[in-house]
């Protein structure tokens, strides 16, 4: 008897524990069927308070409201969907079958199985919208992303005022991968570009974590940048706000990631570049929403930057430098206007005291810290396609200190 | 950036690194001791840290934090104790459904916290970071490397080693030290011998399971009390815990050298590039050490201790003969 009240119990704990994981996941059961009903899949949970999978189905959500869908009823979600082709296709069936007009996928590893999904005849209806990568098609399948670096430049104004101000040229970076991914390369290269508009012998001190987030590995990479490479501005491209924590601890400076982070760091955050997903995600809801079959020649593939507001700096925390705001509202107007881009041959500088900062261009090979020239003075911006894809050097004084070589 | 600075400096994050690991291997060695094997040391822990986490920053007190910390994963080893000496449950599956319950529990209070419009304490409107700073021992600390490396850390630091070292005391040198031992070793002849097995096993259960709980405490402080939605803090330390309770071989002292070892590891995957850049000629070749490599070398380690540890099976190993079997009087 005893034993088997033992096993029953344990039983029950161990269903209980279960449950307690899956306890908030509880709106698989839309009842009223309405007429548009959009699909997401993440790579982390939908419950989480920061980070990537929270950005963007914070901007779902938002977007849903906005174009008069209610979140509640009409969002169907497969979370934590690893980057696996056949836990993704299962997913996509799973949406499918719930009748998602639109399924979003977060995640660059989804690539492949959206593209399959997408040359079935019978998801012909439904439009594939795919963050981060690079395939798409010509009736019902595009990817989207935006130019985050724009605003890893304007963090990086801050950065430099910070660190003129400071008399230290050492800024540290930590970064969740280095030269492998465009995206990590291209955030790392505008930051230092934009602190050097400012304080042009700022150097970069990368430190690569080797994954997209490990709050340990985070907060340890930026203690060794403050101690040992004697960095006095933090910036960071990884999940959590661990490296702005340790700042905070250690009285230097930094720019966080993805929010505002200054209520983690009082004392030490600049300002972080942000996303507002929210922007594609209307467009592309509401293109969906009017016709299906014009998406691919109204939305397209999506690669937009500070002009439609998809990016932005967080507001600037009273640990700025005074003159900061000036010049990153200068940096955004002309960027905004179209004139003039990061990765060109034209190098931006500011000076000034706050009230009168100017800004001047002048023509400058961009030349990566090997040496090469990559786009010679007074030359255009480099293609979206290397932004997007093939970024893979560091710009002049940027130093990533873990490299393997 | 000077040598000694950097050898200083790693050796101070070695120290900090190892001390919650040091807390779950010294817990775990208490309620191994005592014959069970308690596998819920990350939840255990996971429970201790988030409890005492939010009612430290609501009292403002890092006391009243460990004290709940203690008491949430007291409560937990009760549990245990509950399933696997009074209704017999076994004790492996009692121990993984911990893991599983208290980093859910983890996640569901910190979610619930958070989602509620800023519910979630930070650390920075409290004054426990003040209470949690480092203490300076009067001359000790200022004596070269040394001082900084072992006498300018937070008190939790302290108060882990000194649980160990009266841990190590407890076992050795006391009556009801050796009564638990008996019970570890062979429950049905220390029961003969009029030792209350039950009662025993209930206390150093719980007991245990507490000094996991303050260790969870410490690594959510030294992480600066985020809450982050898919990174829990405990993060494998107290999986690390269970297989450094068999390197320490059931010896709190030794468990103090056995972390310490772990924490080298574990520090060194960050500070092997400063080590290389700070000494190019004789640990350059740190740096072309693959990062990966140094992530995985604590678990590769492990392995190597529990294969080492398993083959030499003898009289000298401190393994409570009794371990893992659960003892019911009408068996015997």
């Amino acid at each position: 008897m005893r034993k088997l009240i033992s096993i029953v119990l344990t039983a029950v704990m161990a269903v209980a524990s279960v449950l307690a994981f899956t306890g908030c996941s509880g709106n698989a059961g839309g009842e009223a069927a309405s007429s548009f009903k959009v699909g997401a899949i993440y790579i982390n949970s939908k419950n989480d308070t920061a980070g990537y999978t929270y950005a963007h189905h914070k901007g779902i959500t938002e977007a849903m409201k906005q174009c008069g869908l209610d979140p509640e009823k009409d969002l169907y979600i497969v979370d934590n969907v690893p980057e696996d082709d056949e836990k993704v296709s299962q997913a996509i069936d799973q949406l499918a079958g719930d009748g998602c007009n639109i399924i979003f996928g977060i995640s660059f590893g989804y690539l492949n199985a959206f593209d399959e999904a997408a040359k079935k005849p019978e998801y012909a209806d439904i439009v594939f919208s795919h963050a981060t990568g690079y395939l798409s098609n010509d009736s019902n399948f595009n990817n989207y992303f935006g130019r985050i670096y724009q605003a890893r430049y304007l963090a990086g104004i801050a950065a430099g005022y910070k660190s003129l101000a400071l008399g230290n040229n050492e800024i540290g970076y930590v970064s969740a991968w280095g030269t492998e991914y465009a995206e990590t390369c291209s955030g790392i290269n505008a930051f230092a570009l934009g602190a050097q508009s400012v304080n042009p012998d700022a150097h970069v001190n990368v430190y690569e974590i080797y994954t997209w987030g490990d709050q340990e590995k985070e907060r340890q990479a930026a203690e060794i940048l403050i101690d040992t490479y004697g960095c006095c501005v933090i910036a960071q491209h990884c999940d959590s706000a661990q490296p702005q924590i340790v700042a905070n601890e250690k009285g230097v400076f930094g720019c966080g990631y993805n929010s505002d982070m200054t209520k983690e760091a009082p004392e030490s955050h600049l300002c972080a570049p942000v996303w507002n997903w929210d922007v594609y995600y209307a467009t592309a809801i509401k293109a969906a929403m009017e016709d299906h079959t014009t998406f691919m020649t109204k939305v397209g593939n999506y690669y937009e930057g500070l002009n439609a507001g998809l990016v932005g700096v967080s507001e600037l925390s009273a640990n700025n430098e005074p003159e900061a705001q000036e010049a990153i509202d200068l940096a955004t107007d002309l960027m905004k206007s179209g004139n003039w881009d990061v990765f060109s041959g034209v190098k931006l500088s500011f000076s000034g005291e706050k009230g009168a900062v100017t800004m001047a261009q002048a023509d400058a090979d961009l030349v990566d810290n090997t040496g090469a020239v990559i786009v010679a003075a007074g030359g255009a911006s480099v293609d979206d396609g290397v932004i997007q894809g093939s970024m893979n050097y560091y710009v002049e004084g940027v130093t990533q200190v873990n490299s393997a070589e | 950036m000077a040598e000694l600075e950097v050898i200083t400096l790693f050796l101070f994050s070695v120290i900090v690194y190892s001390i919650p690991l040091l807390y779950g291997t010294a817990g775990e060695i208490m309620i191994e001791k005592s014959g069970s094997l308690n596998l819920g040391v990350e939840g255990t822990m996971a429970i201790g840290a988030v409890t005492g986490y939010v009612v430290a920053c609501r009292t403002n007190s890092l006391f009243v934090g460990v004290l709940v910390a203690f008491l949430a994963a007291a409560v937990v080893g009760a549990a245990f104790a509950f399933f696997t000496v009074t209704l017999q449950a076994n004790q492996n599956v009692t121990g993984l459904t911990i893991t599983t319950f208290g980093v859910a529990f983890y996640f569901f209070l910190g979610n619930g916290l958070s989602n509620s419009a800023g519910g979630w304490p930070m650390l920075g409107d409290t004054t426990l970071a003040a209470q949690f700073a480092g203490i300076e021992i009067p001359l000790l600390s200022k004596i070269p490397v040394i001082g900084k490396v072992l006498f300018s850390h937070n008190i939790l630091v302290y108060l882990a080693v000194v649980i160990a070292v009266l841990m190590w005391l407890y076992f050795a040198k006391t009556v009801p030290g050796l009564k638990l031992r008996s019970i570890g070793e062979n429950p049905g002849a220390a029961d003969s011998l009029g030792i209350n097995v039950t009662l025993y096993k209930y206390i150093h259960i719980m007991l245990g399971s507490g000094i996991m709980g303050i260790g969870g405490l410490y690594m959510g402080l030294n992480m600066g009390g985020t809450f982050e939605g898919s990174n829990c803090w405990i993060n494998g330390y107290g999986w690390i815990a269970i297989a450094l309770v068999i390197f320490a071989n059931w010896s709190p002292a030794r468990a103090i050298v056995g972390t310490v070892v772990f924490g080298l590891f574990n520090s060194l995957r960050v500070y092997n590039v400063a080590f290389a850049t700070t000494f190019p000629g004789a640990l350059g070749w740190l740096n072309k050490i693959p990062a990966h490599f140094f992530s995985a070398l604590p678990f590769i380690i492990t392995l190597i201790v529990l294969i080492l540890s398993s083959m030499r099976k003898n009289s000298s190993s401190g393994e409570p003969a009794a371990i893992g079997r659960n003892y019911y009087r009408e068996d015997r």
